[in-house]
């Protein structure tokens, strides 16, 4: 029986045709966009006022006392951080290994990876309490001339986290500028001056091409290992300390995979939304859908598999602390918060393994928001049954989060939003220049005799779009 | 002699390959690929085979960056460090290096990425000012062949493009 493969994406797309359904997108969303800003930004305002709660009258209406002294602040930090990976991480990864089916959605991939770091960044600024001291987070030397403690996991979050924002924000930056210079090209007024200064002088030569490949497969090589390092070093703030449930050999990889898997998980949920929004089917395709649900799915079994390694070596260590935890957790007061997280990132993402789910959007726009809800819960679970039931029983307590807390928390997934949506409506969300190369080496490879001419199959689309 | 520069545009990415080819086999006396410039919509890495072998030094700044970051890393830390010895250490080292490898390494990345970045704009002429002789067509779907030539060769030049199907030649006085 001979298998008929479904393409990725319709090669004989006209080269004109993705500048201009790219270029229209940019101008001409669904209303269903503005109202997912409208939204946002009715998210963010909840935040601002419970932020100028907290801001006016102290970190009280947080509730944030011993021992909870971080709790749901630090639990979506983590969230926000782990979101940022799978953008940045996979982009890279596709792109060493010549996956090319990334190359329609990598962008919004990374464009996520940055406002997740720039809404992460947010929240030890929040815990501050003191915002106004936010420059305390970084690592500077005091007025005694002392440096800050190069040993806490801390101090390395603060050169962590910058680095990969700097460093992702030019890997976006890099892979636009050829875009870029094509927005110039096609856009008058506001947009054009814009797009000139973006995109540097770009003008497509051998030369910039050559060096525009080597920078980006240097900068892929290097965003690897960051993107490792980085969750790494966030797990850190934890495994570094003697707490139970906190000081484990396999927190790195565990939360490595953590941030994968809700990567992966917010890559489906925004594929579903720009495919919605910008009417963008011919690129953003079932076929591609369907191989992001496959990775996703094989990245929640490692996930699974790694709680799995981190309950058995806590119930066979015979580790007093850690057990008693770890029963608590399954048993105690966050019993359903554990549960809901053990269904949302281990049982839910088996309705990735069947074809008819992964093809309907809807279905899987809600299981997309399912398996991140379980990832949140995760991250709450490795930090608040922790401080509720650490080694002193007389300071045992259960802590729910306030108002304020969640009002900032719910308030910080509308400012992701908002950045989010902007973007995608100032910068092509599909890479233009990518998706031609895609069709140019696919009919290529199919050995087409006209497969380099391009402007026969562009005519059409050039009188109706310049 | 006067020069002028010219921009030949083509439909076909195959047809400026072949046109190309042959400025490289001399078929335009006084005219070496080396004066060539290849401008596309996409990146033709196929185009090396006749423009030959143009190297990129790209890595060198890569690497220029990651050891000055893996350096600057060491020296930085260890001098704020220095200033610790005045406070008690509790046993353990001024100077500890497994804490410092994991800040080194993230500063070996953070100069190599940024080191990269300033090395590919400044290496691909990029934040200079645009030529003149430049088709919006480039960023769409056509491939142009950039040229500065003498008077004495343009119209031979010009033949061979027309022999490979040159849907527009632009040219300008230099």
């Amino acid at each position: 029986m001979t298998m008929v493969t479904e393409k990725d994406i319709n090669e004989q797309i006209a080269w004109a045709k993705i500048n201009t359904d790219v270029l229209k997108s940019m101008e001409n969303p669904r209303p269903a966009y503005w109202v997912t800003l409208a939204v946002c930004l009715a998210m963010i305002s909840t935040a601002v006022i419970a932020e100028y709660i907290q801001y006016t009258t102290g970190m009280g209406p947080a509730n944030l006392n011993n021992p909870h002294m971080w709790d749901m602040y630090i639990a979506t930090f983590v969230f926000w951080i782990g979101m940022s990976h799978s953008g940045t991480l996979l982009s890279a990864i596709l792109h060493l290994i010549h996956a090319d089916w990334r190359k329609p959605i990598y962008r919004f991939a990374e464009a996520m990876t940055t406002f997740s770091l720039m809404t992460a960044g947010l929240f030890p600024i929040i815990h501050l309490g003191r915002v106004w001291n936010m420059y305390w987070v970084l690592p500077y030397v005091s007025d005694r001339g002392h440096w800050p403690n190069f040993r806490s996991p801390l101090v390395w979050d603060a050169f962590a986290i910058s680095t990969y924002l700097s460093a992702s924000m030019l890997f976006l930056f890099v892979g636009m500028i050829p875009d870029l210079a094509i927005c110039r090209d096609n856009t008058t007024g506001w947009r054009k001056k814009l797009y000139t200064v973006l995109s540097l002088g770009w003008v497509g030569s051998d030369q910039q091409w050559r060096n525009f490949r080597k920078i980006y497969l240097l900068m892929a090589c290097f965003l690897i290992p960051l993107a490792v390092s980085v969750h790494s070093i966030v797990s850190a703030d934890f495994a570094m300390s003697i707490m139970p449930g906190w000081h484990i050999t396999t927190f790195p990889p565990y939360f490595v995979a953590g941030a994968l898997y809700s990567g992966c998980a917010a890559i489906i949920t925004l594929f579903i939304l720009l495919r919605y929004f910008f009417r963008f089917e011919e690129y953003m395709t079932l076929p591609i859908m369907e191989k992001t649900c496959k990775l996703t799915f094989a990245i929640a079994m490692v996930w699974t598999y790694l709680n799995l390694v981190e309950f058995a070596s806590v119930w066979y260590g015979h580790d007093i602390y850690n057990k008693e935890l770890l029963i608590a957790k399954a048993t105690g007061p966050y019993a359903w918060v554990f549960w809901t997280m053990i269904f949302c990132g281990s049982v839910l993402p088996f309705a990735l393994a069947f074809r008819s789910l992964r093809r309907h959007m809807p279905t899987m726009f809600i299981v997309s928001l399912g398996l991140n809800l379980g990832m949140f819960f995760e991250r709450w679970m490795i930090v608040a049954p922790t401080l509720s039931m650490a080694h002193e029983p007389h300071q045992w307590d259960v802590m729910w989060g306030s108002i304020v807390e969640w009002a900032i928390v719910f308030g910080s997934f509308g400012w992701f939003g908002m950045l989010f949506l902007i973007f995608v409506k100032v910068f092509p969300s599909v890479s233009m220049y990518e998706v031609k190369e895609m069709v140019f080496h696919r009919r290529r490879s199919q050995g087409e005799e006209d497969v380099a001419r391009m402007t026969d199959h562009a005519k059409p689309a050039t009188q109706e779009g310049t | 002699m006067s020069k002028r520069r010219m921009m030949a545009l083509f439909s076909d990415f195959d047809e400026a390959h072949a046109a190309i080819a042959d400025i490289r086999r001399n078929e335009v006396p006084g005219l070496t690929v080396d004066d060539l410039t290849m401008k596309s919509p996409i990146e033709h890495p196929e185009v090396e085979e006749v423009l030959g072998d143009r190297p990129v030094h790209i890595q060198k700044f890569t690497l220029f960056g990651a050891l000055f970051g893996l350096t600057f890393g060491f020296l930085f830390l260890s001098g704020a460090q220095a200033t610790f010895l005045v406070q008690p250490q509790g046993g353990k080292p001024v100077i500890p290096l497994p804490s410092n490898f994991v800040l080194m390494y993230e500063m070996l990345i953070f100069f190599g990425v940024w080191c990269t970045f300033f090395a590919f704009l400044f290496l691909s002429g990029l934040l200079r000012k645009r030529p003149t002789l430049y088709s919006e067509k480039v960023s769409l779907d056509q491939v142009a062949i950039m040229v500065e030539v003498d008077d004495s060769i343009s119209d031979s030049l010009k033949n061979l493009f027309q022999k490979h199907r040159v849907l527009e030649i632009r040219e300008e006085a230099v």
